[in-house]
């Protein structure tokens, strides 16, 4: 399988303090990766060293010409931001008929979304606007942060499924952030456990047993794989 | 034809000073509007404002060497907004107290060494003492300024959306503040001339604010800010000639009225 992304001995320091200790893996094209640990354990900094928004020791390859969508973790964005939905559209450069198209992927229309303030969206729209924004200039790979944050549980389900529907038909790449240890059971093809330097990698069900979870959450944690349903 | 009409019947002698104030305050009143209202959507309102303060010890010292004061207060706020910039990206310090304390000083400083007669006339401008060349200068600045901010302003607001979101679009975030700062500077340096220095905050923030309560989208508050900063200057600079009274405050009641009417028509 061909890599597009390696990752080699990749270290993030913070003022002489290390946020990511030696870390080093591989992501595969078209694999569903998801990141776990928990809240400051570096995964937002991971990220960010993969878009190269902050500087870093080792080595991070990306496929050449790979195109890379990134969704941020929630924006908390204003109720009463002067910005609508096709305007912060086009801060990507796109057309008109790119920003329907894309606003369609995700399951929004744009009759009736398109006039709406940024600030007014719910969570699930604003993600899903977030994610049609990742999507505009057809990318190879999607940088997930946490994409159900601030999401209501009807909406988690949808977004998640939204995310494997993507996959599946673009064969999109797909590296995320999660907590949730049912959503990378059903969709992740590996894990990445990460709490400053990597705890476990490999496929969910062999990579995740409790004495990893207890290393990277500092507690026991109960799993109830789910079994799945397709 | 029309506006000399009206002036006629509400008995407001047109002269050429008049006139080229009317200009200098359409220019400068949509100017600062539309880069007020990014600042506002940043959260910059208040760092103008005491950036205007700025402007008075270069004024101070410009008129003490006989220098053109456009020339002293943009110097002066040139220095200032490399020093807000340095604080913004290289410590992500809180600004707030640093610039609340570096402007004050700047104030004291100005108050002392500009020479009585023309410190009220810095503090509170005399748009009535324009000439020609600060309208010229005025237009051009505004032309630059409006030219600039629209072809900057999809980079601005993702950055204030999402910094990380911009950079990872390849935007050069620090090369971006550090020019949006530096027509900040532009637009106060000239303002100071409509209203003075301590007023200044208003000609940026007043019309920004009333606008974004009637507006849903960034394409027409930014049109409806620069109208509101416009009309305020040419209301106030009339108000003021009619009723013999200074003109830097009467711009800042004009654009506060706008705003209290923006209140009722408030889309929510």
């Amino acid at each position: 399988m061909q890599s597009v992304l390696r990752v080699k001995d990749v270290s993030v320091y913070f003022n002489n303090k290390a946020v990511i200790e030696k870390l080093s893996f591989e992501l595969n094209k078209g694999e569903v990766m998801a990141v776990v640990g928990p809240n400051g354990a570096g995964k937002t900094v991971l990220f960010r060293a993969l878009l190269g928004l902050v500087p870093y020791d080792g080595e991070i390859q990306w496929l050449d010409n790979a195109k890379i969508g990134y969704v941020p973790q929630k924006l908390a964005i204003e109720r009463d931001l002067p910005l609508n939905v096709i305007e912060f559209l086009q801060f990507k450069g796109a057309s008109l008929n790119e920003i329907h198209e894309s606003l369609h992927s995700v399951g929004l229309n744009h009759h009736s979304l398109g006039d709406t303030r940024m600030g007014q969206l719910s969570g699930g729209e604003l993600q899903r606007v977030l994610i049609a924004y990742a999507l505009i200039n057809h990318p190879d790979i999607l940088l997930f942060d946490e994409p159900t944050a601030g999401v209501d549980i009807g909406g988690e389900e949808t977004i998640y499924s939204l995310i494997e529907k993507l996959h599946t038909k673009i064969g999109l790449t797909v590296l995320l952030i999660t907590h949730d240890l049912n959503i990378i059971y059903r969709y992740a093809a590996k894990v990445l456990c990460l709490n400053k330097s990597k705890i476990c990698y490999g496929s969910p069900r062999e990579a995740l047993n409790p004495e990893v979870l207890e290393s990277l959450y500092g507690a026991k944690v109960n799993i109830y794989p789910h079994e799945h349903k397709h | 034809m029309a506006p000399r009409l009206i002036f006629t019947l509400m008995n407001i002698n047109i002269d050429t000073n008049l006139l080229l104030s009317l200009i200098v305050g359409v220019f400068v009143g949509s100017a600062s509007a539309y880069i007020g209202s990014i600042m506002v959507l940043k959260r910059l309102a208040l760092v103008g404002d005491a950036l205007s303060h700025v402007a008075l010890p270069g004024i101070g010292i410009a008129l003490t060497f006989n220098l053109n004061p456009f020339l002293g207060a943009f110097t002066a706020l040139a220095i200032a907004i490399v020093i807000i910039w340095q604080i913004q990206t290289r410590t992500g310090l809180p600004t707030e107290a640093l610039v609340g304390l570096l402007f004050t000083v700047s104030l004291a400083i100005g108050i002392l060494i500009t020479p009585e007669p023309e410190l009220l006339e810095a503090l509170f401008g005399d748009i009535s003492k324009v000439v020609a060349l600060d309208a010229v200068l005025a237009m051009i600045f505004s032309l630059v300024i409006f030219t600039v901010i629209y072809r900057l302003r999809n980079a601005l607001v993702l950055d204030l959306i999402s910094s990380d979101l911009a950079k990872s679009q390849r935007i050069n975030t620090a090369k971006l503040n550090l020019i949006f700062l530096a027509l900040v500077a532009i637009v106060v340096a000239l303002g100071v001339k409509v209203v003075g220095t301590l007023l200044m905050g208003s000609l940026v923030i007043i019309p920004a604010v009333a606008s974004k309560n009637l507006t849903r989208n960034l394409r027409s508050y930014g049109v409806v800010s620069a109208c509101f900063g416009a009309m305020s200057a040419v209301g106030g600079i009339i108000l003021a000639n009619g009723l013999q009274l200074p003109p830097g405050p009467m711009v800042v009641l004009v654009s506060a009225a706008l705003f209290i009417i923006s209140l009722f028509f408030r889309s929510r």
